[in-house]
């Protein structure tokens, strides 16, 4: 199925090829260059590219081009899908997943990739049995392969491959046993200008970090599992269990890992006028005017909090890529800094913790092209915060229980919410 | 596939030659400047003894391969260390070899003989593993050994060997596709497999290599479709889209009588023949409803639908697209709704994700509006959106307009009009138009928007108004005569070509509505038209003409003018047009003929144009897959089939089952098919399966329907024929409803059934006191029936009593800590025990052949109760009959330490035959050997299937003697204390 693969960087260097078949020449890239040229922005590259003799299906994460050959019909999410996997893996292994990293470990990379694939087709995805096969590469490990000489292969063969739990490793030990989970949600939002929201979206995960010995069994119950209608789960997660009982059961695989991810939206299935689910905690005021005429432009933005349960709003990040036709930006914030690029016309304000007794705001002026014409176009604002302790869509984790293991182990479960695409248009 | 690898190898040979060479690569350092000498020092630290070097240097080679360097000179160092003890030095020379040995063919050989060993291996993971190098070399020469090798490894014991032998498959096949007869009959054995570990791979094998021989798949079908759920994810996406091409040739479209209604009543969005007469389209819409018989799903269609939903769950999207397609071309209309949901979901993921998922909503929506208009505002555009997602989005917000939604969708496009991307906001402007041409209530306000549109700033906007608003304006250009001059003037402005042709087009084409300014227009038009583009310059010519046919009294010279200008330019498309018009218009002597028509052939009425999705009719490519999303057929891809008018034979799935699973009717017949991953695997009719494979498939099956242990014994004896005949008539619903409403109900009377009590009354142990229990009060007995779902297991009936006030619910084992190697297999939960009323349910234990305690937890909705299972150990056998003659040489090999013999008394009403037979019977699970002189006792231990072999010898006068012949020492010992207290008590 997949050919080959080219890692290319952002100056259009290829620094990596494999190949699980015949090898493919890396003219081939050529193609893919073109269409790099001709897409203005890098996220514009079109994921599928046809050639005379081959398709080119890439993804583009952390400035790499991830580019996959293949030759013949295959659904391409299948391999725009793996190819995640493989960068996900990558990140995995090595923390980051620059250029750098990959060009230093590119044994390891070799080797994974030898694993994961085998004549094209997946083998082995998960990271569980991966790290069976080859250990992720650690400073003290480095230091002592370098020394005596042994390697980063596991001896013993992957006897995961087999098992009937494929996610999970066998033979785990710990001497604490613990088991974190993290809510986290992301709102996405987009508001008018007026105020009123247009749509407004929860997109929550749970991600988990299990590090328990043995073989446990976990139940995970929820307060209010009516919520979670659009879920996706990891493949642990007995699906008839949480058809019957809403209850998630699963065996976890060793480590950190996505248990589940849900999707909260405001419109599905309610009738118009319902109050929608989707709580907004922040409100924004502002006025962003500019007139004909006058080389002025005025910028007046204010944030505040709206149901957040009492708690605080933090990390709060506005940006804005405001008309070509600005020069400058003259402004004053009451709280937080400022930057605005004048290149790119991005103004970014970082603005910290809101303040519900004194609201943060940012004000000035703007100065506009002399003789240019009042620009059309509106900017719109762009919002990102965190909040601590609370899932804005009310999910509670009710009990997490344990089953075949004897012993009794450390659980803890943190929420949070995060702004997604939070929009706000002018 | 052949003929392309030969294409790449070529290419793939002349690249390494080609590349040049730096010397920055560690292995050469710089300092050898010389290209033989290049690899001295890897070479050197290949030949040594020392694995640390040796790794070293060949993690060097690696890294040089991963950058594309050629390192082929070093083959012959490299391929010596095939045979290396430290593993990681054998694995980098296995990518080392599989990248070069089809360039050294002949030195590739060497190392053969390593692989062929390695086939041999006990262990598993090294046979897998050299059967994946062995298969990976492309090597001409070796295929008879590849075939040799996968052959062996298709009936291998191990099922991840046989996993490894179906990857090897298309490998092969693409090496040499002479084989392609031989290897279909391994694909067709490996799809007979019940593993889930082998079930992707061979069915990705089969596409590979045979995708047209369907026929394959008949047999397989309903195993596949239950396996589904418990393989990997990247199988299931293989096995969807085969599911999906297969169905669509056996089925019956179960949409087809709507179709037949939809035709004559509603148009759809793109309705073509609306001009159709309406009454006449009625009849005989009736007419083919009447003949039609009423469409029943066929149970194998259904299943395959009701086993791929729960995967739209997915973490992986290729899953769920594949799910998504697999509904969208086979699921009744009423049921695809499904889907959309979960693809919603999707365009939270990666960018690459939404642009595919994208395109294939923007098909199903030309399709099935009313499935993605409850979730309209997911498609709504943000600013951070790359713009080829938001051009995606505009097509599908523009595909879900309608009446009752256009105001929202318009107000939205408002905004994306002021956006900076100018790219989009000319989609946008595109979309508007086509929103304008389907919806007849919003033309006008369209018209006018776009009509302000045209004081816009940008050029590139106004522009595109243009050719939107010339399009619009030919539906009605009667109401429009104000617009039309208003872009006359925009002339002077516009400079963007389509944009000006497009104006002269509409000028031209309606200088009637606007008799004093199109000569203006002409006029200006002449006097630039040197410098206009080509397109422009046609449509001045087109101008000039249409003028000179209604008007060419003002018009005469400056047509002349223009068609002498246009003679001598430099494209002869324009040099060409010219003259044709000349000839047309002008009237000379030579050709009266065609000037006579020249009015009607320029001036004739042009229909308006149909503004189309360019995702119109895609939907004949499967969805999800390359050619769809190209829009082109893509090498290798299968046609999605019409379709059959007759459903063919659905008898051709039936699989034969051994006598003991056939059920008794239909809905059993059905829970029988979606428990089927659980005893495919102990049944072992054809294929090589392993004991170890029977837990693989059914660990994470549901707990729910592991019922079916019970319906399968109480089924036994029952004929196929009456379910067939059930199963053809009956609408789909009501089966639907029927079939919960007896799973119900069979639930409940199960396990009653299913627990025949043997002769003889059995000893029952108590589980769980009542008062400990809180009122439920639990025993249990050994049935002494062969336990079906494993016959290593010992079945253990438990009788649950409820005596408490209160109803119990949701009854159930879980295994607490079982001793190693025990397992047990629940029964299925009681989901509810009235107060006062008693159940009786069978489960499965193996107790390794050892007398500890199984020890479980008993679970009731509020409680748990840790209980055990104590078996005597008579009841760790099963009987088994032999002869005479059989038991004697049985006996005398299990004689010295294998045989106890204990003298005893027997008591006076102990002495008579049958009393004996009897005590003995009763304590242990054994049968007696028919027609033996002395009373001889057989059996075989569950677990192991150790022979346990007892003799009663009964004197006139003296003692008794008892002899025990076991394998299992420990066995006997214990088994010799029993039977001699049940004969003396």
């Amino acid at each position: 199925m997949i050919h080959s693969l080219f890692l290319v960087n952002s100056s259009g260097d290829i620094f990596l090829e494999k190949h699980w078949k015949s090898v493919v020449s890396r003219s081939v890239c050529d193609y893919f260059f073109e269409a790099q040229e001709r897409a203005t922005e890098p996220e514009n590259v079109p994921p599928v590219i046809p050639t005379p003799h081959h398709y080119l299906i890439s993804v583009l994460r952390h400035r790499i081009y991830f580019v996959a050959v293949i030759q013949s019909e295959v659904p391409p999410l299948f391999v725009i899908e793996f190819l995640h996997r493989v960068v996900d893996t990558f990140q995995d292994y090595f923390g980051v997943c620059t250029e750098a990293a990959i060009k230093d470990n590119v044994v390891v990379v070799y080797e994974l990739l030898e694993e994961m694939l085998d004549n094209g087709f997946p083998l082995a995805t998960e990271s569980n049995i991966l790290k069976e096969l080859i250990k992720p590469p650690t400073i003290l490990r480095t230091m002592v392969n370098t020394i005596t000489g042994s390697t980063n292969v596991g001896e013993q063969l992957p006897t995961g491959q087999l098992s009937v739990v494929p996610w999970r490793r066998t033979g785990v030990k710990y001497t604490n046993n613990e088991a974190y989970f993290d809510v986290v949600e992301e709102i996405d939002v987009i508001i008018d200008k007026s105020g009123s929201t247009i749509t407004a979206e929860i997109q929550g995960v749970i991600d988990a970090c299990v590090k328990l010995t043995g073989m446990p069994d976990l139940t995970l119950s929820f307060m209010n599992p009516r919520l979670l209608d659009d879920v996706s789960f990891h493949p642990c997660v007995r699906f008839k269990r949480w058809e019957a009982e809403r209850i998630l059961s699963f065996i976890p695989p060793d480590g950190n890992f996505r248990l589940l991810s849900y999707h909260v939206s405001s419109q599905n299935g309610y009738p118009v006028g319902y109050r929608s689910l989707v709580a907004i905690p922040v409100y924004v005021k502002h006025n962003i005017t500019f007139r004909e005429g006058s080389s002025q432009g005025r910028f007046d933005l204010t944030l505040g909090p709206k149901q957040t349960m009492g708690k605080g709003v933090e990390a709060v990040l506005v940006s804005s890529q405001l008309p070509r036709g600005v020069l400058n930006a003259n402004l004053s914030a009451s709280q937080g800094t400022y930057t605005f690029d004048p290149v790119t016309k991005m103004l970014t304000w970082d603005v910290g913790k809101i303040n519900p007794q004194k609201l943060p705001s940012l004000k000035g002026s703007m100065s506009l092209q002399a003789g240019a014409s009042k620009p059309d176009e509106n900017p719109s604002i762009n919002i990102q915060f965190k909040i601590q302790q609370m899932a804005i869509s009310g999910l509670k984790v009710n009990r997490l229980d344990m089953y075949g293991e004897k012993y009794k182990p450390f659980k803890g479960i943190k929420y949070m919410t995060k702004a997604g695409k939070f929009q706000v248009r002018t | 596939m052949s003929a392309s690898s030969a294409f790449s190898d070529e290419k793939g040979g002349s690249s390494s030659v080609g590349e040049p060479e730096y010397g920055h690569d560690p292995a050469s350092g710089g300092i050898f400047s010389s290209d033989y000498k290049r690899h001295d020092d890897l070479k050197e630290m290949l030949d040594s003894n020392k694995d640390s070097l040796k790794l070293e240097a060949m993690k060097r080679i690696v890294a040089m391969i991963a950058r594309g360097k050629n390192t082929s000179d070093l083959f012959p160092a490299v391929v010596k260390n095939v045979a290396c003890k430290n593993i990681e030095v054998k694995k980098l020379v296995y990518v080392y070899l599989v990248r070069y040995a089809e360039e050294q063919q002949d030195l590739a050989l060497l190392s053969i003989s390593t692989f062929q060993r390695g086939l041999k291996d006990p262990n598993q993971l090294i046979r897998a593993s050299a059967l994946r190098v062995l298969s990976s070399i492309r090597v001409t020469i070796i295929v008879p050994i590849m075939m040799l090798a996968i052959k062996e490894a298709a009936s291998d014991m191990s099922p991840y060997v046989r996993k490894t032998a179906a990857h090897a498959i298309p490998k092969l096949y693409s090496l040499d596709p002479e084989q392609k007869d031989q290897l279909i009959e391994v694909i067709e054995k490996l799809l007979a497999d019940k593993t889930t570990l082998v079930a992707g791979s061979v069915v990705m094998a089969f596409e590979e290599v045979c995708p047209e021989r369907i026929d394959l798949i008949h047999k397989n079908y309903r195993k596949l479709c239950n396996l589904l759920v418990d393989v990997e994810e990247w199988g299931q996406v293989v096995i969807i889209n085969m599911l999906t091409r297969y169905a669509r040739t056996q089925f019956l479209n179960p949409n087809l009588n709507e179709c037949l209604l939809e035709e004559g009543g509603e148009s759809t969005f793109y309705g073509s023949d609306a001009d159709q007469d309406e009454d006449e389209d009625e009849d005989k819409k009736d007419e083919a409803l009447s003949k039609r018989k009423p469409y029943v799903m066929d149970p194998d269609h259904r299943l395959l639908l009701r086993n791929t939903k729960p995967l739209l769950q997915s973490r992986n999207a290729a899953v769920v697209m594949a799910v998504a397609q697999l509904y969208f071309h086979l699921a009744p209309k009423a049921e695809v709704g499904v889907i959309a949901k979960a693809l919603v979901r999707l365009l939270r993921s990666h960018s690459e994700v939404q642009y595919v998922v994208l395109q294939n909503v923007a098909t199903m929506t030309i399709k099935r509006r009313g499935m993605f208009e409850p979730y309209l505002k997911s498609f709504y555009i943000r600013s951070t959106d790359p713009t080829q997602i938001k051009v995606l989005k505009l097509e599908v917000l523009t595909n879900l307009a309608s009446e009752t939604n256009i105001s929202t969708i318009l107000r939205e496009f408002q905004t994306y009009i002021k956006s900076m991307d100018k790219d989009f906001v000319a989609a946008t402007i595109q979309a508007i138009g086509r929103c304008a041409t389907h919806i007849g209530e919003v033309r006008d306000t369209c018209l006018n928007g776009l009509v302000q549109l045209l004081s816009n700033r940008d050029e590139l906007v106004v522009a595109e108004s243009v050719v939107v608003i010339k399009k619009l304006l030919q539906m009605q250009p009667e109401k429009h005569s104000d617009i039309i001059k208003h872009m006359a003037k925009l002339t002077d402005n516009i400079q963007v070509p389509m944009a000006r042709a497009s104006i002269l087009w509409l000028i031209g084409e309606y200088c009637e509505h606007v008799p004093k300014i199109a000569p203006d227009v002409l006029r200006k038009m002449a006097k630039t038209f040197t410098n206009e583009e080509d397109i422009v310059k046609l449509q001045i010519i087109n101008l000039a003409a249409k003028l000179y046919l209604t008007n060419s009294k003002q018009t005469k010279l400056l047509t002349q003018y223009v068609l002498n200008l246009a003679k001598y330019d430099q494209n002869y498309d324009i040099r060409d047009r010219a003259r044709f018009i000349r000839q047309l218009i002008v009237p000379t002597d030579k050709c009266g003929a065609l000037s006579k028509y020249a009015k009607k052939l320029i001036l004739a009425l042009k229909p308006a144009p149909i503004l189309e999705s360019p995702f119109k009719d895609r939907d004949h490519f499967q969805l999800g897959s390359l050619s769809h999303l190209l829009n082109t057929k893509a090498g290798g891809y299968q046609e999605l089939p019409d379709w059959p008018q007759d459903a063919p034979d659905p008898s051709v799935r039936n699989v034969e089952v051994p006598e003991w699973t056939k059920c008794s009717s239909r809905e059993k017949r059905k829970e029988k098919k979606v428990e089927k991953p659980f005893y495919s695997d102990s049944e072992g009719e054809s294929g090589p399966t392993e004991s170890a494979d029977s837990g693989n498939s059914t660990f994470y099956s549901d707990s729910a329907s592991s019922s079916a242990s019970g319906s399968e014994q109480s089924g036994s004896g029952s004929e196929e024929s009456e379910e067939s005949e059930e199963r053809s008539d009956s609408d789909e619903e009501e089966e639907e409803e029927e079939e919960e409403a007896k799973k119900r109900k069979t639930q409940k009377k199960e396990p009653i059934e299913a627990t025949i009590s043997p002769s003889g009354s059995l000893k029952s142990y108590e589980l769980l006191h009542r008062i400990t229990g809180e009122g439920l009060w639990v025993e249990y007995c050994f049935s002494r029936q062969p336990f079906l779902p494993d016959p290593h297991m010992v079945a253990v009936q438990i009788q649950f009593t409820n005596s408490a006030a209160t109803e119990a619910k949701s009854l159930r084992l879980e295994e607490a800590k079982l001793q190693s190697g025990m397992r047990v297999k629940e029964f299925p939960e009681i989901e509810v025990l009235p107060a006062g009323e008693s159940a009786t349910v069978v489960m499965g234990v193996d107790f390794c052949d050892s007398t500890q305690a199984a020890n479980l937890q008993l679970c009731t909705h509020s409680r748990k109760f840790f209980v055990s299972i104590q078996p005597p150990v008579g009841e760790l056998m099963t009987p088994s009959f032999m002869t005479e003659n059989e038991f004697k040489k049985e006996q005398g090999q299990l004689m010295g330490m294998n045989e106890i013999t204990e003298k005893m008394q027997l008591p006076e009403r102990c002495q008579n035959e049958h009393a004996i037979v009897q005590r003995v019977i009763a304590a242990a699970n054994l049968s007696r050997v028919p027609c033996g002189s002395d009373k001889e006792f057989a059996g075989r231990t569950v677990t192991s299937g150790s022979l346990v072999l007892v003799t009663v010898a009964t004197k006139e006068s003296g003692p008794s003697q008892l002899t025990i012949n076991c394998e299992k020492m420990v066995i006997g010992t214990m088994l010799v204390k029993d039977i001699l207290l049940a004969l003396t008590q």
